[in-house]
């Protein structure tokens, strides 16, 4: 049986090509009209709307953000830049780490919570009481009990994974069908056996879900925990504080056209962590692949 | 309680057809057998020796007792040979190149060539059925436990696979254990079929089929299966209409 190549160009990347080039136009178009607009000949309406109370400074307008062409024209600068890139290294190196230790504490925990009924019973309740605290929360706490910046962000970082990836893990493994267990038992499976070749690979689409829940949440924790932090240790000069400090620092340096960029970068890198897991999970559950 | 006063003789190489309305406690039977449940009285004899009884309630899940599930238990991240070659492997009785030669063997001669390396789930229901069937032959268990394992299957599907089994069986020869809400298949089937009562589930009346192995389809059309049929029939029907009384006494 030979299944027909898929076509690369299909109707769906059309679309999707096209809404993408839809959305820039009417940003551009949207941030154009401040030229378009002169804010100054609407003096009348201003006058309007403070006379009813309202501010008009506090209305949001698309005119106030840059355009995506002054965008592009800023990032074709930073790329020479090396800070830029630092920036990247900087938050791909902190999410990996945290995201990484977050999966190595987190699946052995999650099994022995699914597995034995008293590591349930005395790891779960504390594990109930501290997952709803928002791993931002932490990070003041976090300062003050590590030794370091870049490990209190790392920490932070593998707490926005480790709580997903737990529950993941723990539900994954408490949906195996008894079935399988029965046909292992009866089939002469030790312990171990039930352990390696039931519950692990049973486990592994639950973990494979709980990692790229958990790889877009330390995306978000990371950038937010630089901007924070001012940046780690490496902070400072061109911005090799991770991507988080790069857009706080180019806010406040009054560069809009880069903190764009900076939103855009973390969105690139997001969608790059989320493909690796993808391929990587494709491979560990190949049985998955006609779903 | 869902089985009680429940006394059944099987004997070596039997294939004995158990028939009883829905929740009647056929499957508490059949799991109480593979050590999946308790007993509370009574024992469970496998070739003369105690396998449960009061003072053990439940029995030790073994090899030679292997069960093939109502909607099918094979592990789908396995590839439908390491499904095969699971027990083999797991017991220690085959290395893992002998367990392959012989599950291959085994597949080839269930029809079961070219799919060895698939997943279950890239395969027909039907092969699945198959590829549990000889998974647990795999075993070489005294008793094949078979939890209605067609139930699923649309009717030209288990037409084949009611040949398929007895093709195995008669290549095999092992006790088989079989629970179905099918009469056609229970008596196409069996050497007997034992119709069970309502709740709690009892043995009511056994069928012994006169009609000789080897069987093919053509027998459906004879004038004794008919005859066998309608008796079948009306011992079930009697249980169903009980159980329906009982059901609609509880509501």
């Amino acid at each position: 049986m030979a299944l027909a190549r898929k076509p690369v160009f299909t109707s769906a990347l059309w679309r999707g090509l096209a809404s993408i080039a839809i959305f820039l136009i009417l940003w551009e178009l949207g941030s154009l009209s401040k030229v378009w607009i002169k804010w100054d000949s609407f003096e009348w309406l201003r006058n309007a709307l403070t006379a009813v109370g309202l501010k008009p400074l506090y209305l949001p307008w698309i005119g106030a953000v840059p355009a995506p062409t002054e965008v592009l024209h800023a990032w074709l600068k930073v790329i020479h830049d090396p800070g830029y890139w630092q920036s990247w290294y900087m938050s791909l190196f902190r999410v990996m780490s945290g995201f990484v230790a977050a999966m190595i504490i987190g699946i052995p925990f999650g099994l022995l919570l699914a597995v034995s009924r008293s590591a349930y019973g005395i790891g779960f309740p504390v594990f109930e009481v501290l997952r709803p605290i928002p791993p931002l929360a932490w990070v003041p706490a976090s300062i003050i009990f590590w030794p370091t910046q870049e490990l209190s962000i790392a920490f932070v970082t593998f707490l926005g994974a480790f709580y997903t990836i737990v529950i993941n893990v723990v539900g994954g493994a408490r949906s195996i069908d008894v079935r399988y267990f029965q046909a292992a038992r009866s089939m002469g499976s030790s312990q171990s056996d039930i352990f390696w070749r039931i519950i692990l690979p049973g486990t592994l689409p639950s973990i494979m879900v709980g990692s790229a829940v958990g790889m877009g949440i330390t995306w978000e924790v990371v950038v937010a925990a630089e901007m924070i932090s001012g940046g780690g240790s490496q902070s400072g000069g061109t911005g090799g504080g991770g991507l988080g400090f790069f857009i706080w620092n180019s806010y406040v340096g009054g560069a809009y056209e880069q903190i764009v960029v900076g939103m855009i970068s973390i969105g690139i890198a997001g969608a790059l962590s989320s493909e690796l897991l993808r391929v990587i999970g494709k491979r560990a559950t190949p049985w998955l692949r006609l779903r | 309680m869902a089985v009680d006063h429940c006394s059944l003789d099987i004997a070596a190489g039997e294939i004995c057809m158990i028939v009883g309305p829905s929740g009647c406690g056929k499957t508490t039977l059949l799991n109480a057998i593979a050590g999946f449940h308790e007993i509370t009285s009574g024992r469970i004899l496998l070739d003369g020796e105690v396998l449960c009884s009061a003072d053990k309630p439940k029995a030790e899940p073994g090899s030679d007792r292997i069960v093939v599930f109502q909607n099918g238990a094979l592990f789908p991240w396995k590839t439908n040979l390491e499904n095969v070659a699971f027990g083999p492997l797991m017991q220690g009785t085959l290395s893992r190149a002998e367990a392959n030669e012989k599950a291959l063997g085994m597949m080839a001669d269930a029809g079961l060539a070219g799919v060895e390396h698939n997943f279950p789930g890239e395969v027909s229901s039907g092969m699945r059925r198959r590829v549990e069937i000889v998974r647990a032959l795999m075993n070489d268990p005294k008793v094949l436990l078979l939890d209605e394992p067609y139930r699923a299957l649309d009717s030209l599907t288990k037409s084949v696979m009611h040949e398929a089994l007895l093709e195995i069986y008669y290549k095999n020869k092992v006790t088989i254990f079989f629970i179905t809400h099918d009469l056609e298949e229970a008596i196409f089937l069996g050497h007997k079929v034992v119709i069970m009562t309502t709740r709690p589930c009892k043995p009511k009346k056994t069928l012994f089929v006169d009609i000789a192995h080897p069987r093919d389809y053509s027998v459906l059309t004879s004038k004794r299966f008919r005859e066998l049929m309608e008796e079948t029939n009306e011992a079930v029907h009697e249980e169903a209409l009980r159980a329906f009384a009982a059901g609609e006494k509880e509501g």
